[in-house]
């Protein structure tokens, strides 16, 4: 039974339950504000997926959309910020 | 205890089901290597893509951990069958509720053209129409979305946002014809039990022409390969819309409207549609055009294949049989042709069509061939249907990455 135990637990880094505590944005100015943003609706994964393919224009639109699609509640200050992270780290 | 058992009972099944050619190695830290290797998705998409096991689930390619959206690895769909516990799973909004019991499950049947309102439970559903079986694809209008060149945001799906399964409920024109249907009715909308995170958020609701709605193979699923539907793909009752595409296959279905109206929420308005005039000739949801508009809604799904029992780069033995397997499928018009080439597209030759299950579900395909000389082989397998549709050599670029059915290749090296 032990033997069992231990196999499971070195197996569990591979094969853990879904965790997306596990997402590192790159690190960089104004990252707290888009963790903690976007990941009101959805893991930052997103962020990482759609990368590196969206230039200024392209991140400026996403964020809009979820803006004033997705009712978003970005205050306004804070949306130049979140488009120069994304385009700076995940942008083309 | 008892978690680690099913964990331990859910790896070993999991091993077992995809053989031990394409599952090597097991602890991949990226999924892509479970998979064919799809060569345009991004590095990134592929570095964030790692392989994780929901609850019921064996591990999938997760694309994004909230909203749910995890694809399945392309080794499963060496069986006709998708099982229910490598299903892919896709969710817009990320409130699902994890307390929908069989006994709570409520169906709201109402809006401005029904004669008679009702709500039925999961008992009446089961007890008081005729059952149907069906086999039916269940592709996501985004499959191979991430293997978009340019590429375009969204859900970065691979080959895998797709399953076949064998569907069994009762058809929604039952149900719609007893609450009675008033002659002004044009569209039947659907809504699913999850919501936004945000009340703004607009909540995920789908509809349907009326003709649609009323097919016969329209049904309203409470079996699913035999088994009640997982949660993730909509525990208890989820929308079969045969032939279309998974957008509109509401999740856990609580609320059925049928109406004069045209569905004006923002995931028919703006979500989900398609160029007009830029696929080949398909259903139109006429209802859903507007003038001076130049999209459409998505519906059939396009006729497309997938090679997948070998993979890009894998090495044979000169003078071994190279044997080839895939599904084909398209929106309901019925395969009819799958032609491999060898030599990246000079040449082709007819596969062997294996068992029909009808012309909602996969058909599987067979090629065997003896290479002549050693050296590389470009394998592609095209497929047609009976409509005379076929697939394309270049995608159709369209801004949300739909119906990506380009021509699947793959790459072998003879030694």
């Amino acid at each position: 039974m032990k033997k069992i135990i231990l196999f499971a637990l070195l197996l569990l880094p591979y094969f853990a339950q879904a965790d997306e505590s596990k997402i590192k944005l790159k690190d960089g100015p104004n990252r707290d504000i888009v963790e903690a943003q976007c990941g009101i609706c959805h893991s930052n994964d997103m962020i990482q997926i759609n990368s590196p393919f969206l230039d200024q224009k392209g991140w400026d639109t996403e964020v809009h959309k979820m803006i004033k699609v997705m009712g978003a509640p970005l205050p306004a200050e804070d949306v130049p910020k979140v488009v120069e992270y994304l385009t700076k780290y995940y942008g083309k | 205890m008892e978690n680690r058992r099913e964990f331990l009972k859910g790896l070993a099944g999991g091993l077992a089901v995809a053989g031990g050619a394409i599952l090597t190695p097991a602890w991949a830290k990226t999924a892509e290597k479970l998979t064919v290797t799809p060569s345009d998705l991004t590095a990134n998409n592929i570095k964030a893509s790692t392989l994780e096991t929901l609850p019921g689930k064996k591990p999938l390619i997760k694309r994004s951990f909230r909203a749910p959206n995890y694809e399945t690895p392309v080794a499963y769909f060496n069986e006709v069958f998708t099982p229910n516990d490598a299903f892919f799973v896709r969710w817009h909004l990320n409130n699902i509720p994890d307390d929908l019991s069989a006994n709570s499950w409520r169906l709201k049947i109402g809006g401005d053209s029904v004669q008679n309102a009702m709500e039925i439970t999961l008992d009446n559903l089961k007890n008081d129409y005729e059952h149907v079986e069906l086999a039916a694809l269940c592709l996501c209008s985004g499959n191979r979305r991430g293997l978009s060149l340019p590429h375009v945001a969204g859900v970065e799906w691979s080959y895998g946002a797709m399953g076949n399964a064998l569907w069994k409920g009762v058809r929604l024109k039952d149900i719609l014809n007893k609450a009675g249907i008033k002659k002004e009715a044009l569209e039947v909308a659907f809504n699913g039990a999850e919501s936004g995170v945000l009340p703004a958020t607009p909540d995920f609701v789908k509809s349907l022409p009326m003709w649609k709605a009323l097919d016969e193979n329209t049904i309203l699923a409470f079996e699913m390969n035999g088994a009640p539907l997982p949660h993730l793909n909509g525990f208890p009752v989820r929308l079969v819309v045969p032939g279309w595409t998974a957008t509109y296959w509401m999740k856990m279905v609580t609320e059925i409207n049928v109406s004069s109206k045209q569905e004006q929420g923002f995931w028919m308005r703006t979500a989900y549609r398609i160029p007009l005039g830029k696929f080949p000739e398909m259903d139109r949801f006429t209802s859903q055009e507007y003038p001076g508009e130049t999209s459409t809604p998505i519906t059939e799904v396009v006729v497309s294949s997938l090679i997948t029992n070998i993979t890009d780069g894998q090495h044979f033995k000169h003078g071994q049989t190279i044997d080839v397997k895939g599904m084909a499928w398209d929106g309901g018009r019925g395969i009819n042709l799958v032609e491999i080439s060898i030599d990246g597209g000079n040449s082709w030759q007819n596969a062997d069509l294996g068992r029909d299950y009808g012309n909602f579900s996969f058909r599987p395909w067979r090629f065997k061939f003896k290479p002549k000389n050693k050296g590389k082989y470009a394998v592609i397998a095209k497929a047609s249907n009976r409509a005379g549709s076929t697939q394309v050599f270049e995608l159709i670029w369209n801004p949300a990455g739909y119906h990506n059915n380009v021509v699947h290749k793959i790459d072998v090296v003879v030694a």
